[in-house]
């Protein structure tokens, strides 16, 4: 099963390659990961996707925690959450394409943020469902270039992660 | 105010520490630090001939002790050198600290000469590593790198030391911090006083009980309050290889190791319990056999030090996360208070089913006219010894016949490489011991295949007065390996004999030691009397042994528990 797990980590120099190195070294999956600095410039918070079964998911976070440089960690999974990703598409934009790509754009509710005479390059923001519905609907075959930032995630109501 | 060089600040922290012995090797990056090291006398240094030895010698000692060890090396291949020795006790749960010297930090990244990324190789075998970036962060480092390997599940703490950090003119305020606080790290103090509770109550109903104890029991000094539990319940102990001596190995209660080479009975009481306590255990492939056969009539209160330990491999019933000598502690009171008591007749029927078990197999083995079985050397050993020793072994077929015919009533006297199974572990760790252990016997357990792979230290012995006592169970072949050849490989035995051995009687004279060759039956016991009457001298033992023995028993692959060999012939 997929899982978002959201870890406050101490932001030291080496700290993240501990836990990259953790998953790659006990055979764990990473799908997406991100990672900055909070409004504590001690702390950065990592969010980290990935699937596996619960057996394997209690180990991940029993593991994590183990590292000395983690605060503290939640599976956003386990509750109500929201999660969004960034991506910037750039796309082939010609003749009535134009206006087709624009009006899917705005279905979206994403933003065009760059435009040339053949290129349109769109900003979308979203869980990961809805950003591969918008590659699909534009249809991959007009798609130049991806990126994606990978998952962000926050718990809904009145939980926070922090210190 | 005291000012202080990087250097300086490292090996007063080191005595502030308390640090008596340091085990390694000098190079350019350390240079700083050995000469800082030569100008005081409380911190004595012992100089190895090959690095990973003196991580296994501050192994031994730390395992003896119960005290961090520590080793100083060089950068590049000094550093890369300790990394055999930081898996072994990484795998074990060791404490120790090893300080590595490196390039200075303005040639980090350039490839410099004897630069190694240490932080980075050493990972995954560390509980955690630290890189100094100030000359006056030195004391904490040092502070928290000990607090950190000692605290909680113990391990292996390395400190990154750029030379640039220990720079002798260049001097600062020296302040030992009294403690240390992590705010990510809290290792727990107790356990759970609910779950403590349940775990008492499924012990006092449980009709067949065992008590499965690891080497959580030995690190957690625990085996005081293991023995009067398991002697108030009256419940059978099983050991792993690692937690052997964490119970009296003599104790009628004690059902000797488990596991693929543990005792026919261990593994048969833990196939049919219907309660195991798992205590400072993690339920190692070497124990489970397959898990999905593993204990199926069995529910599971698993104590642990480490909550990623706890339903890891075997799902635990109830799961108790504390440090084992404090919930062993609190479970003895719930225990006084409860009025419940064990199902005696449930029990009497459990301990005839044991020793019915006892008596159709036990330890045993087939003695030979000509030749000296390997058991039968250990066992002369024990009763040598008064079962007294300390004994280290290395790592193959003389390991587990150590662990089965050496009988440990104490902890901390049994100390092989359990987890990472390292062969040249034997020799340095009984270095390390007898350093610290001057008036005990320490024996060491090898083959002629282990003992090349550290043998260069019998100089360092020489140097340091270290009259050990080397066993070396020689057979003419890597033991082990050929045993699953000829099991699995229909004795195909694919590069397990060495030809050309040296003659080790005559290698042992030449680092100026005593060697004695035993290959007649007859002289067995009279030499090994004579040898370890030799208390000041270093005595290599070149026991030639039945080269055709086999470990039994040994659990079939892939099985459950109860499946073993306990012959060549015997499977059950």
């Amino acid at each position: 099963m997929r899982r978002i797990i959201s870890v406050l980590l101490e932001n030291e120099p080496g700290a993240l390659s501990r836990v990259v190195g953790l998953f790659s070294q006990r055979n764990y999956n990473i799908e997406t990961l991100t990672v900055a600095p909070t409004e504590d410039e001690t702390l950065s918070r990592l969010t980290v996707t990935t699937t596996g079964s619960d057996k394997v998911i209690e180990q991940i976070t029993k593991q994590l925690n183990k590292l000395i440089e983690v605060v503290k960690l939640v599976d956003l999974t386990e509750g109500a959450h929201i999660e969004r990703e960034l991506m910037l598409v750039k796309l082939k934009a010609t003749g009535s394409q134009r206006a087709e790509i624009k009006r899917t754009v705005d279905i979206f509710r994403g933003q065009i943020v760059d435009v040339t005479s053949t290129v349109y390059t769109v900003q979308l923001a979203g869980d990961t469902d809805k950003l591969n519905a918008f590659i699909q609907a534009v249809g991959a075959s007009g798609v130049l270039e991806v990126v994606r930032s990978g998952v962000s995630g926050i718990a809904r109501g009145e939980k926070v992660l922090s210190l | 105010m005291e000012l202080l060089s990087g250097a300086d600040m490292l090996i007063r922290s080191l005595q502030d520490e308390g640090i008596e012995y340091i085990y390694g090797y000098p190079g350019g990056a350390a240079l700083h630090i050995y000469d800082a090291l030569f100008r005081q006398d409380k911190v004595k240094h012992i100089l190895v001939r090959h690095e990973q030895a003196a991580v296994h010698m501050a192994d031994g000692y730390a395992r003896a002790s119960g005290k961090p060890g520590t080793v100083l090396v060089t950068s590049g291949p000094g550093a890369t050198n300790t990394i055999t020795g930081i898996a072994t006790a990484f795998m074990d749960s060791i404490p120790m600290v090893v300080l590595c010297g490196q390039v200075a930090s303005t040639l980090i990244g350039e490839d410099a000469f004897q630069e190694t990324d240490m932080i980075g190789v050493s990972r995954p075998v560390v509980k955690h590593n630290l890189s100094v970036r100030h000359p006056e962060e030195i004391p904490e480092i040092i502070r928290k790198a000990y607090y950190i390997a000692t605290t909680g599940r113990p391990g292996p703490v390395v400190v990154d030391i750029p030379k640039d950090m220990t720079t002798p003119n260049e001097r600062y305020e020296y302040v030992f911090p009294k403690k240390v606080k992590l705010r990510s790290y809290n290792p727990a103090i107790r356990g759970h006083a609910g779950q403590m509770k349940k775990a008492v109550d499924m012990l006092l109903a449980a009709r067949r009980p065992i008590i499965y104890a690891g080497g959580g029991v030995v690190l957690g000094k625990a085996s005081g309050q293991l023995t009067e539990l398991a002697h108030k319940l009256g419940y059978p102990v099983t050991n792993t290889l690692m937690g052997i001596g964490g119970f009296p190995a003599t104790d009628k209660q004690s059902l000797g190791w488990l596991g693929m080479h543990g005792t026919y009975e261990s593994n048969m009481a833990m196939h049919h319990s219907d309660l195991i306590l798992a205590v400072g255990a993690r339920f190692d492939d070497r124990v489970t056999n397959a898990t999905e056969k593993f204990c199926p009539g069995a529910r599971i209160v698993h104590i642990d030090i480490d909550p990623a330990s706890i339903s890891k491999t075997i799902d635990a019933d109830v799961p108790i996360v504390g440090p084992v000598d404090a919930v062993l502690k609190e479970m003895l009171s719930l225990l006084a208070e409860s009025h419940q008591k064990p199902d005696a007749d449930a029990l009497a029927a459990w301990w005839k089913q044991i020793d019915d078990w006892r008596a159709f197999h036990g330890m045993r083995y087939e003695t030979s006219d000509t030749y000296i079985k390997p058991q039968e050397v250990i066992e002369a050993i024990w009763r040598i010894t008064n079962g007294d020793a300390y004994v280290t072994s290395d790592v193959g077929q003389h390991q587990m016949f150590a662990a089965q015919y050496y009988r440990f009533d104490k902890p901390n006297r049994w100390i092989n490489s359990g987890g990472l199974g390292t062969m040249g572990f034997g020799l340095p760790a009984a270095m390390g011991v007898k350093l610290s252990y001057p008036e005990h016997e320490v024996v060491c357990f090898t083959g002629e295949g282990s003992i090349q792979m550290n043998i260069q230290e019998l100089s360092t012995c020489k140097q340091y007065n270290l009259p050990v006592k080397i066993v070396n169970l020689n057979n003419q072949a890597l033991g082990m390996v050929k045993q699953w050849q000829d099991m699995n490989y229909e004795s195909r035995h694919s590069q397990s004999y060495m030809e050309s051995l040296p003659d080790f009687v005559r290698l042992a004279e030449a680092y100026g030691h005593v060697g004695i060759r035993i290959d007649r039956k007859e002289d067995l016991e009279p030499k090994l009397k004579e040898a370890f009457a030799m208390k000041d001298s270093l005595v290599f033992l070149d026991i030639y042994v039945d080269p055709h023995e086999h470990v039994y028993p040994m659990q079939v692959a892939r099985g459950s528990m109860k499946d073993m060999w306990l012959s060549k012939t015997e499977r059950v």
